[in-house]
């Protein structure tokens, strides 16, 4: 018999002995099955949450700088006062004596349940100034932005995002209609045009722009800022707007040399090395979550093939006993836990991208399933059939022909 | 020189601090086309020396040779090849595969041979086997669907497909009932005629009265080798 044949026969073997036990072979595919669309679908979340990432913080331009308050030093003790250490005049400065900076806006933010007649929406209320479609790149596209007077009298309007203008008012014409939050009716002066892109999981276009002096006196009743954000006059100006800023912001507070910011910047630029270090560990922790789940479902494989072996003691000192050779034995049991394996891994592939799909359609995740995932499981589920079939084969092959055939 | 070439067997068992000669100094030469038994109580050694005779195990001492190459020594892969190409068994439990079909039974030991033949040629000679033992219409059957007489003529069939020199029978009729132990006989008596060395154990003297030479074990010794008074009733019935 040429090289070939035996190997197509020894292959024909252990198809067989798959067909011949469907229920068991199932259910230990099942574990592949599994493992290999956990690592398709996490991967594909992960990576769809690092693209996601990246597109909405290059959405914020390049000359973007936010400030956030930061802890302050007492005595040399870091103490958290509850208290921002931002304030309006801080942002006023920074728009009259730094020369680097072309936009500034105060900001606050605070999450609200929103009512018009019949329909209410949980988002996110944005408190700005009227520089903030400047800072964002972001226009109305029906009615208009609030004024410096609206600001000024801490008027009660909103300019609503388009997913929430969607959802208060499904037959349109938002604009002139009265929105209540937190119980303020509020009247609507416009809506934003559609972001499009999505953050991990969040829609950027659910959210509510309200003049900030409004959001901080009648809805969260307090007088400092939650963040200040700021647009260079050119990308190449953003180090040098920071320095400026850093240097007033310092001088303001009459801080010492020595003394610690009581504030903190970041670029776009640092914001996106961030957020892509995140996504980074979010995607490794899904991966070996994954990973996890795939070499379970090598044990389950494993634990099968001995039962197997076990099983079919008497058969294999039958095939022992007409010629068959250790290696031939060996053979058979691998590529029976190799075809599992592999029909499992192809099998989990398929699953994986279906409910990818499903999760971003019905989610409105993002997810995107790359080749190289595709190639990383599929290939693993080889490796799996091979590292955990190779133990119960070879156990096979070590039978001794006399005992195996006296094996009850 | 005889086919089958015994001298000085030994087997010896270690079974926790005592050992086992289950075979103590056996000299046996069988000649091509000998027709013998192997009888003895059990515990007698007769199942060892099958198990050396066939290739399965190895003696402890003394040298066995077969068609004059001593295979006393080979290495398990040397033996494999010998019990493939040289050997054809027949077990009491027949020791078919389940949910096999005959005919694939009766192929297995092709798949391992050292031959080239292609998936047909092999069909093609199983099929002529199974019809040389009588099954034609059962190939495509699975050992469950099979009587015990027609299980054994499938394990018979499997050890004369590499066209063995040697037939080696443990027990055959052990599990059948007296008519098709008859039956069966009647084909190893065939296949002797037909030139075949077949080795019988039983410990049944109306089966050994099948053979022409009958060899007695007690304790690991042969303590009777002789011919048999041959009845060969079963000729009539097979021709």
């Amino acid at each position: 018999m040429t090289g070939l044949q035996r190997v197509g026969s020894i292959v024909w073997i252990g198809l067989r002995a798959i067909l011949r036990h469907k229920m068991r072979s199932t259910l230990t595919v099942l574990g592949i099955v599994f493992g290999v669309g956990c690592v398709i679908v996490m991967v594909a979340i992960g990576a769809g949450a690092a693209k996601s990432i990246e597109s909405s913080i290059a959405a914020m331009g390049s000359n973007f700088i936010m400030i956030f308050p930061g802890a302050v030093t007492q005595s040399g003790a870091r103490i958290h006062t509850g208290q921002s250490t931002l304030t309006e005049e801080d942002a006023e400065a920074i728009k009259a004596e730094c020369p680097s900076v072309a936009y500034v806006s105060p900001s606050s933010r605070i999450a609200a349940q929103v009512v018009a007649g019949e329909q209410n929406w949980g988002t996110q209320i944005q408190g700005a100034g009227v520089e903030w479609p400047f800072i964002r790149a972001w226009n109305v596209s029906e009615g208009s932005f609030f004024t410096e007077g609206d600001v000024k009298g801490a008027a009660k309007v909103a300019v609503l995002g388009k997913t929430v203008a969607d959802a208060l008012f499904p037959q349109g014409g938002a604009v002139g209609q009265t929105v209540r939050i937190k119980n303020v009716p509020f009247r609507v002066v416009g809506v934003l045009e559609a972001k499009g892109g999505s953050q991990v999981g969040q829609d950027q276009d659910d959210t509510i722009v309200a003049p900030y002096t409004t959001v901080l006196k009648r809805l969260e009743g307090r007088n400092r800022l939650g963040a200040i954000l700021v647009a260079a006059a050119d990308p190449a100006l953003v180090p040098q707007a920071m320095s400026e800023m850093e240097s007033l912001l310092r001088q303001r507070r009459r801080l010492q040399p020595g003394q610690d910011n009581d504030f903190m910047m970041r670029s776009q630029e640092e914001i996106a090395a961030f957020a892509n270090q995140s996504a980074g560990t979010i995607s490794m922790l899904l991966g070996w979550a994954a990973l996890i789940s795939l070499i379970v479902g090598g044990i389950g494989v494993m634990n099968i093939m001995l039962v197997s072996v076990t099983e079919r003691t008497r058969e294999i000192g039958v095939r022992m006993a007409v010629g068959a050779k250790g290696r031939d034995v060996l053979s058979q049991f691998l590529i029976e836990a190799i075809v599992l394996s592999l029909v499992g891994g192809a099998l989990g592939i398929g699953g994986g991208i279906l409910v990818s799909r499903m999760i971003a359609e019905n989610a409105g995740w993002p997810v995107v399933v790359t080749p190289g995932s595709i190639a990383m499981a599929f290939g693993t589920a080889a490796l799996i059939g091979i590292v955990f079939g190779f133990y119960p084969a070879w156990k096979a092959s070590k039978l001794d022909p006399i005992e195996a055939l006296r094996y009850e | 020189m005889p086919l089958v070439d015994m001298q000085k067997i030994v087997k010896i068992y270690a079974s926790g601090e005592n050992e086992v000669r289950a075979l103590d100094g056996i000299d046996l030469a069988i000649e091509a086309g000998e027709f013998l038994a192997v009888m003895g109580p059990s515990g007698s050694g007769k199942s060892t020396l099958m198990n050396i005779l066939g290739c399965l195990d190895r003696p402890t001492e003394g040298t066995y040779r077969l068609d004059g190459v001593d295979v006393s020594r080979m290495s398990a892969n040397q033996r494999a090849e010998i019990r493939n190409s040289r050997l054809g068994f027949v077990y009491q439990n027949f020791n078919l595969l389940s949910r096999t079909t005959a005919l694939e039974n009766v192929e297995l030991p092709l798949i391992y041979g050292q031959a080239p033949m292609s998936v047909r040629e092999r069909r093609a000679r199983a099929r002529e086997i199974i019809h040389r033992v009588g099954l034609d219409g059962r190939e495509k059957h699975t050992p469950a669907q099979l009587s015990g007489g027609q299980q054994q003529r499938v394990a018979i069939a499997r050890a004369l497909i590499t066209d063995p020199p040697v037939i080696l029978a443990d027990e055959p009729t052990g599990n059948l009932d007296t008519r098709t132990s008859q039956d069966v006989m009647g084909i190893f008596e065939r296949l002797n005629d037909e030139g075949k060395t077949v080795i019988i154990i039983t410990h049944e003297h109306d089966i050994a009265e099948h053979a022409r030479r009958a060899v007695t074990f007690r304790d690991g010794k042969i303590v009777q080798d002789g011919p048999v008074e041959r009845r060969r009733r079963t000729q009539e019935a097979h021709p």
